[in-house]
């Protein structure tokens, strides 16, 4: 059994006066694809984006609650953001490459943060990060071409191998198939399958197949609130709750 | 004459438009159908036809009657043998005879005569203008009441008609500036003909002062435009390094640390900084900024006059702090959010972010904001008039007196001049350089901002 990597305590979160997250617990493991499902609106993007403390880009966006990475309280002041961001990698809906090369995409974590010493270190981690996202083949003699230049797929791979160049704990999915094709979604799902053997994921979906696909646990949220939380199978096949059944079943979402 | 045209043209529009109603109206009922458009289209439709025509015929007639009226006069004057005559003169004495009877005392028969001749010309001329308004508002209001009939698409005529009119009115600014461009050439190239080009482009003595009496020698003018041109780098020099940090950290700061508040109340405090006219920059910078200069200058050793580029440059440079922040901010806030969402999602902190991955993707429309800067700051006539002073002076050093391309439009137009010597002339000549260099700055800048939108869009 592996240990709790993420420990969220009665999360809430408020945009203004409006409540978006009602006292979300949840338990994340390591090493595991953890996928959140449920309908637009539900909260579960903004739960990711509590995870990196992204929410702290919105001026009116309120967290409270405890959510623990490694043991660690990352709601709170004293926080390093930025140490705690290049620990969780993050992988957006639509793929966002820097309007620079291919290289310097990948390299430009690894710079800011000085994992490295010389242009061949560098090299290296840019090469390694790409074979990682199953792009390097593909991109291998234009690693200087600008990063905008390549197709939806790959642009959307060019930013997991951005996101593991700075070698991250954790990487988290804000829906990150749903501006591709099925035949690059399919090429996503499997790469999130070899991810899993070294990071922990949490993927926001809005595919319940997807989720069913990649996902050993799977958590339901609906209006702000935690669902359900179990085994994707169980979740799936026999979920405990009416409202998981109605909604993998079709009948709302 | 005027007044009485406008009444009558007011009376035409609102009859027409008051018999175009009714006789639709009347129209329909006798048909026993309903009209195709609303009434009020129809009424449209006569009072388009019966004043548009009208109008031509008034403003054709307001252009051409006194030069019609005036060769008429010269060609029937009868020429005394021998005497030598200057026509602009004759017709200057002509009319002020016929405007003004007390000035005939004294002057030649043939002079009344033809005062008397160009007075009853006016006369016959107002009169026909009248009847020639009425008849063409009579004859526009009835072929468009012939189409006064149910079944005719009143609406659809009235839309296509408003379409050529607001054709019409845009043209109004696109001719006026092609006319503007060929004045300057024409008036230019009367410049050259007197000083060659290459005196102008190349010559580095600026002397634009040509003998009044034969024979005076001191005043050979001499036109080498050089000194102006490098005082007006120099001043735009000082202006942009005043203006480019100062513009781009006030975006950088509004763009991504203000908070809404702030950033609702400075913007537009900022934009007040460019509708403060110039000529109060200028006697700020030559009141305020100038002494303080000079006291500079001489503290460190410096001999500065009173009036330099660095004074008029400086506080140009503050005007134009808000086309360069407001500019950039536009700029930097069209950077997609998640760009920045990547790059702080990575781990970057913010100044990370904003100068690795915000200022690199804005950089063209930072670029086109400085360009649009520049080519403001050497069109700037008032500061540098008032701060800079006239003399040509080919100099880098920042403290001196300089003078700029406007300074010397200015001062050539400036006094009783005739538009018959190279000094006046020099104004279009500087006037035409000048437009060429904003005109390209533009392109380039507006050619900038436009590819970088639409990367991003």
């Amino acid at each position: 059994m592996s240990n709790s990597k993420i420990l969220a305590n009665g999360v809430d979160v408020y945009y203004g006066s409006k409540q978006a997250l009602f006292g979300i617990s949840m338990d994340i493991k390591e090493k595991e694809v953890t996928a959140l499902i449920g309908p637009s609106g539900c909260g579960k993007s903004t739960f990711l984006r509590c995870i990196n403390r992204m929410n702290d880009l919105i001026e009116i966006c309120k967290v409270s609650g405890s959510i623990k990475v490694d043991n660690e309280e990352i709601i709170s002041e004293k926080t390093d953001v930025v140490s705690l961001r290049s620990k969780i990698g993050m992988v957006f809906q639509k793929p966002n490459p820097f309007p620079k090369s291919i290289f310097d995409n990948v390299a430009y974590g690894p710079t800011i943060h000085g994992l490295v010493d010389s242009k061949n270190e560098l090299e290296e981690i840019v090469h390694s990060s790409l074979k990682k996202a199953g792009l390097f083949d593909e991109v291998k003699d234009r690693l200087n071409e600008p990063g905008t230049s390549l197709s939806g797929g790959q642009q959307q791979r060019l930013c997991i191998a951005r996101a593991i160049a700075v070698n991250p704990e954790i990487i988290l999915m804000d829906e990150p198939c749903s501006a591709l094709d099925p035949i690059a979604t399919a090429i996503i799902e499997e790469l999130i399958d070899e991810l899993r053997l070294n990071y922990t994921i949490i993927i926001v979906t809005h595919s319940m197949q997807q989720a069913a696909r990649v996902s050993q646990k799977t958590c339901f949220f609906h209006l702000g609130e935690l669902i359900e939380t179990g085994e994707t199978n169980k979740i799936f096949t026999n979920p405990d709750n009416t409202k998981t059944q109605d909604y993998i079943t079709g009948r709302f979402g | 004459m005027f007044f009485w045209s406008l009444v009558l043209i007011a009376v035409g529009i609102f009859s027409s438009f008051i018999y175009g109603r009714s006789r639709i109206n009347l129209n329909s009922k006798k048909q026993g159908t309903k009209s195709k458009s609303l009434p009020t289209y129809y009424a449209q439709y006569v009072l388009i036809w019966c004043l548009f025509p009208a109008l031509i015929v008034y403003f054709s007639w307001a252009i051409f009657q006194e030069q019609i009226i005036q060769n008429i006069v010269i060609s029937n004057f009868e020429y005394i043998e021998g005497a030598v005559y200057n026509e602009g003169l004759l017709l200057a004495e002509i009319r002020n005879v016929a405007n003004n009877p007390s000035f005939a005392d004294g002057k030649s028969i043939e002079i009344i005569n033809a005062a008397a001749h160009y007075s009853s010309l006016r006369q016959i001329s107002q009169i026909s203008f009248y009847t020639s308004i009425i008849i063409i508002m009579l004859l526009g209001a009835l072929y468009a009441s012939q189409k006064l009939k149910p079944e005719f698409h009143a609406q659809h005529t009235i839309e296509k008609y408003i379409q050529y009119i607001l054709i019409f009115c845009s043209s109004v600014a696109i001719f006026t500036t092609i006319g503007i461009v060929f004045s300057l050439i024409f008036e230019s190239l009367r410049f050259f003909a007197e000083v060659s080009i290459f005196e102008f482009l190349f010559s580095t003595e600026w002397y634009p002062f040509i003998p009044i009496r034969e024979g005076q020698t001191a005043a050979e003018g001499s036109f080498g435009a050089v000194p102006i041109f490098a005082g007006t780098f120099l001043v735009m020099v000082v202006a942009m390094c005043v203006a480019a940090p100062l513009g781009l950290l006030t975006a950088i700061y509004l763009a991504e640390y203000a908070s809404q508040r702030v950033r609702k109340i400075v913007k537009p405090l900022l934009e007040i900084l460019a509708g403060i006219p110039t000529i109060v920059y200028g006697f700020f910078a030559f009141v305020s900024v100038a002494p303080f200069v000079k006291a500079f200058g001489q503290s460190i050793g410096i001999d500065a006059s009173p009036t330099s580029a660095l004074a008029a440059g400086m506080v140009m440079g503050v005007m134009i702090i808000p086309f360069i922040s407001s500019l950039s901010d536009d700029v930097i806030n069209s950077v997609p959010q998640s760009l920045r969402e990547a790059s702080l999602g990575i781990g970057a902190n913010k100044a990370e972010t904003i100068k690795k991955v915000i200022l690199p993707a804005a950089l063209p429309g930072i670029v086109g904001a400085f360009l649009l800067a520049i080519s403001r700051a050497i069109g700037e006539t008032m500061i540098v008039v008032v701060a800079a002073g006239t003399a040509p002076n080919l100099t880098g050093n920042p403290f001196e007196n300089v003078t700029t391309v406007t300074v010397q439009i200015v001062v050539a137009l400036i006094g009783d001049q005739e538009f018959d010597n190279p000094r006046t002339l020099s104004a279009f000549a500087l006037g035409l350089v000048l437009f060429v260099i904003t005109l390209f700055l533009n392109i380039i800048a507006l050619q900038i901002v436009k590819r970088y939108r639409e990367r991003y869009e």
